[in-house]
């Protein structure tokens, strides 16, 4: 009974459910560019979400009291969960988990660039909530409102989530900015460290960005990597201020006239260099994550092994 | 050896007097893992008071390809709605 449809009713009938903002939803008929370009959205920000434990996992043995040991073990516990919800969305386009998984652990796909930058100090970890998670909340408002359902869903979750990361990192900084000289020094060091990263988090400069319009046509995206880069300058400078630290660049201002601020030009040839594999920690990051999977290989085939004995003895 | 655990989805009720509501899905070993697993992933934060978990592959579903003609059945009874009812206005409680 099931009566198909020609191609081009299929695809007159998505392009009207993208017009009238209605979402796509697993199992609707999509163009193949549609699907391929969503798994690889997808998939990279499952990939930057499982790899971003790492960095701060470094620190959990070491956080300096047992609160911060607990918030930041919840912190990093959250970032696998939105690897995990993401790779759910994924799946519904088709995608296979363990290939995804794959590609990650053998360097074919990609993820954010700004996990390959280590952390030298506790204050570290702060910033990271504080720059990073908060671009991460920049980037990912919007995607809310993703047209592709499972996506937007994922996201909402997510969002909810970000907003404790951002916090728990402000108010540590606030804690050591509180303390001696010398944490005070360490916080404004961090910043110098992590500024510049976390401005490339938002992908290249428009017009660099290939894949931008298309993605906004179907959208996917809502916004264009400079306009939630600004929309992040604009959010940090007073919160860096209130911190009391400094942002690394001397060309940040206020523009009056296009009510933003100013900033200076950013040193793409590093980003090149840090999503080429060059960055300071790439090698280790993928490393780390194929040991992991390679290690847990013997628990995933006995706990399948387990499974099928139990359901051999019911039958 | 590649040793796929199956996919499950999972529903939760958010709290009593509520539907389980579809929250994503996960892989598991066995439903017993599923169950678990769908609690740490989805009920970190107290989100749920019960969960379902159903292997994907025993769920069957509508095609979205025959959408029009498989809801065609309710989409022309209108006169299973109230309002398709006139009723004067000075009849109470109805
Ligand atoms: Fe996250
Ligand atoms: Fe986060």
């Amino acid at each position: 009974m099931t009566a198909t449809l020609p191609e081009q009713d299929l695809e007159r009938h998505f392009e009207r459910t993208i017009e009238h903002d209605q979402r796509i939803e697993p199992r609707d008929w999509v163009p193949e560019a549609y699907r391929k370009t969503l798994i690889r959205m997808i998939a990279q920000h499952a990939h930057s979400e499982i790899i971003g434990m790492q960095p701060e996992g470094n620190w959990i043995t070491r956080a300096p009291s047992l609160r911060r040991k607990a918030i930041l073990l919840a912190k990093v516990q959250d970032e696998a969960g939105h690897g995990l919800y993401l790779y759910s969305a994924a799946e519904t386009l088709g995608a296979d988990r363990a290939e995804l998984t794959d590609k990650l652990v053998n360097g074919r796909q990609k993820y954010s660039s700004i996990f390959n930058y280590p952390t030298l100090t506790f204050a570290d970890v702060g910033v990271i909530g504080w720059l990073v998670d908060g671009a991460a909340i920049c980037n990912q408002v919007p995607l809310c409102r993703s047209s592709y359902g499972p996506y937007a869903r994922a996201m909402i979750r997510i969002c909810k989530e970000e907003s404790f990361h951002q916090r728990q990192g402000y108010e540590l900084l606030m804690t050591m900015m509180r303390g001696t000289e010398r944490q005070r020094r360490m916080v404004q060091e961090a910043t110098d460290r992590w500024w510049w990263p976390s401005l490339m988090m938002f992908g290249p400069p428009d017009g660099d960005s290939p894949n931008t319009e298309q993605s906004m046509a179907w959208k996917i995206k809502r916004h264009t990597n400079d306009e939630l880069r600004q929309r992040f300058v604009d959010m940090s400078v007073p919160q860096a201020d209130a911190l009391g630290v400094t942002l690394p660049d001397e060309d940040l201002k206020w523009n009056a006239e296009r009510g933003h601020y100013d900033f200076g030009e950013i040193d793409w040839s590093e980003f090149k260099q840090v999503l080429a594999g060059n960055g300071p920690c790439n090698a280790e990051r993928v490393a780390h994550r194929r040991a992991a999977h390679d290690g847990g290989a013997w628990v995933r085939e006995a706990a399948a092994a387990h499974a099928a004995k139990i359901k051999e003895s019911v039958a | 050896m590649r040793s796929d655990w199956p996919l499950y989805e999972v529903f939760v009720r958010g709290k009593r007097g509520l539907n389980h509501v579809h929250v994503g899905s996960l892989h598991a070993a066995d439903d017993e893992m599923a169950l678990h697993h769908a609690r740490d992933l989805y009920t970190r934060r107290n989100e749920g008071v019960s969960i379902w978990v159903v292997k994907a592959a025993d769920i069957t579903a509508s095609s979205p390809d025959e959408k029009d003609p498989f809801f065609a059945p309710s989409g022309d009874k209108v006169y299973r709605h109230p309002t398709f009812y006139d009723i004067p206005d000075d009849v109470p409680h109805m």
